[in-house]
């Protein structure tokens, strides 16, 4: 099952939109050399366009077509309200340089939205700027950066980051100029705390902590990994890229964080895009909101026009007080130190409407009930699953868990094996080789909106797959046989680089 | 599975090799280190010209899983690189210590040299790293 | 409630199968017991037919581009976009997908970025499209980074041109305070090309240049590159995809870097985001280039297909040494992009520019004519132009705003002091002829 390239359904002079025709007298055009000669896009009518589509999702895997437990990704269910609501034109056909009379409806909801994410986490200040998790993560980077400078204290570049954490995390800190220190992780899979002591000195910055960490597993040194950072004058950066775990059961500020990022794709049911749109907005204690990148959204109680709901102008405010009512006006704001914009505009609003109406939907209590079924459902596969492949960790995991993926029996059979087995019985496979502490990691994340019978059929699966590695290994060698498309050869992708259309 | 070795060679304990030819010398990496690697797909090369300290990163290797920096072996500037490692990184696979070399340099300091391993020494070397599950 | 499936009997099974009475039981195993399950203060929540109730009173506390007209763009730009492109967004088998790591499942998604890149080359001609950045702004500061990668951080200066878009210059320097680089050139409006091209030297990474500029102006960049060659800088060009369908590409006056925000190609605008950031190189520097990339190769059977590949640049191997953090690309976004550039074609996207060009020429032309406003009708512009006024910008869009109903341009005076009582208008396809003599009979009846 192949489908053509777009280029290759074209034919010369067809066309699926129609434009207005032009209802001025048109000018000259700049001079030629300012012109372009052809343009190369394909030609196509619009029902050709809407079938080649059609065909290429059904290509795809998603969570609306199955099992997706691709672990520390969070593959929830995300309610199709959401999807409804960032298009109503009120917000989707809004300018982002529009006065601000004008779009108080926006304003209100990015304020609320930061304050839901502060009574989440327990910090005092949140940005909604960040794009996605990982320029959430160089925002605290740089914030961290910016707060020792502002004390004077430029000295301190070095981040540590534990072994089990993502790559993101290295690559946030070079990219703000700091070093980073690996930490090794004890046999329980967590922070070792011999080797966080012998690493801890005056250039400290800080140190970056998923929490649950990739292991699926709750730090339990926590409370002495963040007395020796602070005791150390460093700062506790938390990568909330699992906080799917903690609505409601903890707040990261009280744990002694002193800034985190949320994942509103992964958390909030945005949903994921096939690879974005995400939204990574930056939590901060009160001592770093105000390097937090902006604008963000301020409000201030004063005096509204009775019937319009404008603000009512300076003059009229303090001649007649009586023509106005009192309430909440909103507006952008630069924190006094920021370091500054890190993207244009005020982040990615379309999807912050999304993580709006998720949680009022669900409200403190439900979404303490999310974070409670999360764990459960990972308990439970992993209770089932440790009968089958080696469990490396193990203990009660938070909403995910990490098995090795080798069969006993079998030593040809690899994780990538059983990953792609699992695509011929259309679940998409676990995150592979991650993290890297634990050889041939199958890291398993199911969420939430999981039924049970889903987990049993998925636990069945990969026992039934297990079983097949020890009898005919040859079929998992050789999966996906069920697929659009058998193994691919990636080598031939990157030695013959072919990386557009060339007809 | 033996690690191969070219007698000819001197190694480094980061699995590059030096064929030295008077003041010059031919680098490349080793047989194991190719093999750790697996399918090579492209190796990031210096320009002529650029000089490089004993131990500093020369060239970047990669096959679709990693990307390894290779270190100098010793001191030196580099006078040619191999073109045809553009087109076919594979020789890299199939040839590690003929037509898979890197580079060739001016060596800086020939007493440098004595810091590395004979052909035996890192055999010996390799195999023990290959026992331990790779570098 | 909560989208949560299990039923009374299921948890006591599930439960049971753990070996754990309650479910809070897992997560007191690992939570410490002091801060477990705090207070959240949030608002009691509500039904699926209520909170479509609350948004909908939240977005007509708006006022949207469906209901009056607008003459705002500066970096966002209201653009038509057809009802094929939303159709396609709303498949779910694309948005309820993630990164496509396991290519045998995401042949769509992957085949889609690999048209998006092909036509993204085709739009720019350049060689090389990777699957998209967060916006403009940011696939400027990645060019930042790769260019001073490209040289290995031995060059530490980067010229900036003053007419690239503030919020892009910005986030630049944002992404670099942490990189002990210099950014030069900026600070001035006098800085024009000439000038710019003086300030680059053998300590130069990078120059780069905004065409159509920041004011609207179309630049003649023929000669550029190889004056920015001769110093062995890179040449980096922010470009719009629209202006695209009329104006030479910088392809062909060989920029090394072109990028530009594509949030015109079928985006919606949306108070600022999501958008896509298009970045495209010379294949010679790919390696150097941040961010997924997909490229064709073969099945086991032979057959085609699409991988991402060159990962090996990226974090989640190279960890500390990787081209750029970035995971994800916008690939929602770059699915509008593509499904819109194709829904468009060769002749349709000519015409949306050519649209653009003549009327924004019909405003200015018009504008130009009215006392007390001055139009600079010299400089060739595409679909922006500036426009200095009698009166302070904020006032005038205020009356605009509130009197005619109209949203006016963007006060230039904000970001360029030179610029002071200067505004930038835009006009697309969008407004038509009679939003367009109205917005003239407006700033003629304020001042009058």
């Amino acid at each position: 099952m192949t489908e053509p390239i777009i280029y290759e359904l074209s034919a010369p002079g067809r066309r699926a939109v129609s434009l207005p025709v032009l209802d001025v007298a048109p000018s000259d055009l700049p001079p030629t050399m300012l012109l372009r000669d052809g343009l190369d896009l394909p030609e196509v009518s619009e029902l050709d366009l809407v079938r080649h589509y059609v065909h290429l999702s059904q290509l795809n895997h998603g969570v609306d077509v199955g099992f997706y437990p691709l672990g520390s990704c969070t593959m929830k269910y995300s309610p199709k309200v959401n999807e409804d609501a960032s298009r109503l034109s009120g917000f989707a056909a809004t300018h982002p340089y529009q006065p601000e009379e004008s779009v108080q409806g926006n304003l209100r909801l990015m304020y609320e939205l930061q304050e839901f994410l502060k009574s989440l986490s327990g910090f005092d200040g949140v940005s909604l700027q960040p794009a996605a998790g990982a320029q959430g993560e160089l925002t605290g980077v740089l914030m961290m950066r910016a707060y020792h400078q502002s004390r004077g204290d430029a000295r301190r570049n070095v981040l540590l980051i534990p072994d089990s954490a993502h790559g993101t995390n290295p690559a946030s800190t070079t990219m703000a100029g700091f070093e980073m220190v690996e930490l090794k992780s004890d046999a329980r899979g967590n922070v070792a705390l011999d080797d966080l002591a012998a690493h801890l000195s005056d250039r400290i910055a800080g140190m970056m902590l998923t929490n649950p960490n990739t292991l699926g597993l709750f730090d339990q040194n926590l409370p002495q990994v963040t007395r020796l950072v602070h005791e150390a004058g460093g700062l506790m950066y938390g990568d909330g890229a699992n906080f799917n775990a903690l609505m409601g059961v903890v707040k990261p500020a009280e744990l002694g964080f002193d800034l985190m990022h949320f994942n509103l794709h992964k958390t909030f049911s945005t949903p994921h895009g096939g690879g974005g749109p995400g939204s990574g907005p930056v939590g901060a204690t009160v001592a770093l909101a105000e390097f937090l990148p902006g604008p963000i959204v301020v409000s201030e109680t004063t005096l509204l026009d009775a019937v319009t709901g404008e603000r009512l102008p300076e003059d009229v405010v303090d001649g007649e007080q009586d023509m106005g009512v009192e309430g909440l006006w909103y507006r952008l704001w630069m924190p006094r130190r920021s370091i500054g914009r890190v993207k244009s505009f005020y982040g990615h609003f379309g999807v912050c409407v999304k993580a709006y109406t998720y949680i009022r939907m669900l409200g403190a209590a439900g979404l303490t009930d999310v974070s409670r079924m999360a764990v459960l459902n990972a308990n439970y596969l992993q209770a089932i699953l440790k009968e089958a492949y080696p469990l490396p960790y193990d203990r009660v995991c938070m909403h995910e868990f990490v098995l090795e993926g080798r069969v006993e029996g079998a030593p040809d059979v690899r994780a990538l094996d059983i990953s792609k087995r699992l695509i011929d019985f259309g679940i998409h496979p676990p995150t592979n080789y991650f993290p890297l502490i634990v050889p041939e990691a199958l890291m398993i994340e199911p969420t939430e909106t999981e039924s049970k019978q889903t987990l049993d059929h998925f636990a069945e699966t990969m026992i039934r797959i297990a079983q097949e590695a020890r009898e005919n290994p040859q079929l998992l060698h050789d999966a996906p046989v069920n697929a659009p498309v058998r193994r691919l050869d990636e080598v031939r992708a990157a030695r013959r680089l072919v990386l557009r259309w060339e007809g | 599975m033996g690690v191969q070795v070219d007698p000819e060679c001197l190694y480094t304990e980061t699995h590059e090799w030096i064929r030295v030819e008077g003041d010059y010398g031919y680098v490349g990496i080793t047989d194991y280190a190719q093999e750790q690697l697996s399918d090579i797909v492209y190796v990031e090369v210096p320009e002529g010209g650029d000089a490089f300290a004993k131990g500093e990163v020369f060239c970047v290797v990669e096959s679709v899983k990693a990307a390894s920096d290779c270190y100098l072996p010793v001191g030196g500037e580099i006078l040619e690189v191999n073109g045809q490692l553009e087109d076919s990184p594979d020789l890299v696979n199939t040839d590690p210590y003929g037509e898979g070399w890197f580079v060739k340099i001016a060596i800086d300091d020939t007493d440098e040299l004595d810091d590395l391993m004979d052909a035996e020494a890192y055999a010996e070397f390799a195999e023990q790293a290959e026992e331990e599950g790779g570098p | 409630m909560g989208y949560l499936p299990h039923t009374e009997d299921e948890l006591r099974a599930m439960l049971r199968r753990i070996g754990v009475e309650h479910a809070d039981d897992l997560l007191l195993a690992s939570v410490p017991r002091a801060y477990a399950f705090p207070e959240i203060d949030l608002p009691e929540p509500v039904s699926e037919m209520e909170i479509m109730t609350e948004l909908r009173e939240m977005s007509e506390a708006n006022t949207d581009l469906q209901r009056v007209p607008c003459f705002l763009g500066a970096g966002a730009y209201h653009h038509f976009v057809p009802s094929v492109v939303d159709h396609v967004l709303g498949r779910s088998e694309f948005y309820t997908a993630y990164t496509p790591y396991q290519p045998e499942m995401s042949q769509g998604t992957l085949q889609a970025i690999f048209e998006y890149q092909s036509m993204i080359c085709a739009l720019t001609g350049m060689e090389v499209s990777n699957a998209s950045h967060y916006d403009g702004a940011t696939a400027m500061a990645e060019a930042v980074i790769m260019a001073i990668s490209v040289w290995r951080g031995r060059r530490r200066k980067v010229v900036m041109s003053p007419t690239i878009h503030p919020e892009y210059r910005e986030t630049v320097r944002t992404y670099t305070q942490g990189m002990d680089i210099a950014i030069i050139g900026d600070y001035s409006l006098g800085n024009d090309i000439p000038a710019l091209v003086d300030m680059v030297d053998g300590d130069t990474a990078c120059l780069i240049v905004q065409n159509p500029d920041f004011l609207g102006r179309i630049l003649d960049l023929s000669g550029l590159a190889e004056r920015v060659h001769a110093h062995k800088a890179l040449l980096v060009v922010a470009c719009d995809p629209i202006s695209l369908g009329m104006l030479k590409p910088p392809g062909d006056y060989d920029a090394d870097i072109a990028l530009g925000e594509g949030q015109p190609l079928g985006n919606a605008i949306s108070y600022g985001g999501p958008y896509i950031g298009f970045f495209t190189c010379k294949k010679r520097y790919v390696r150097r280039m941040a961010g997924r990339l997909v490229g064709q190769t073969v099945d086991a059977e032979g057959k085609r297909g699409f991988v991402l590949t060159l990962a090996t640049r990226e974090q989640h191997i190279r960890r500390e040494r990787a081209t750029s953090n970035i995971c994800t690309n916008q690939a929602l976004n770059a699915l509008a992009a593509a499904v819109y550039l194709a829904a468009m074609g060769k002749s349709g996207l000519a015409q949306v520019a050519r649209l653009c060009y003549h009327k924004a020429h019909y405003a200015a032309n018009a504008i130009a004519l009215l006392d007390g406003y001055d139009v600079d009708l010299a400089v060739p512009f595409f679909r922006e132009f500036v426009v200095r006024c009698p009166i302070p910008v904020a006032d005038l869009n205020q009356d605009l705003y509130e009197s005619y109903g109209i949203l006016g341009g963007y006060d230039l005076g904000q970001v360029y002091p030179e610029l002071e009582d200067h505004m930038l208008i835009s006009v697309t396809e969008m407004n038509t002829r009679q939003e367009i003599d109205e917005l003239v009979e407006a700033l003629e009846g304020i001042v009058r």
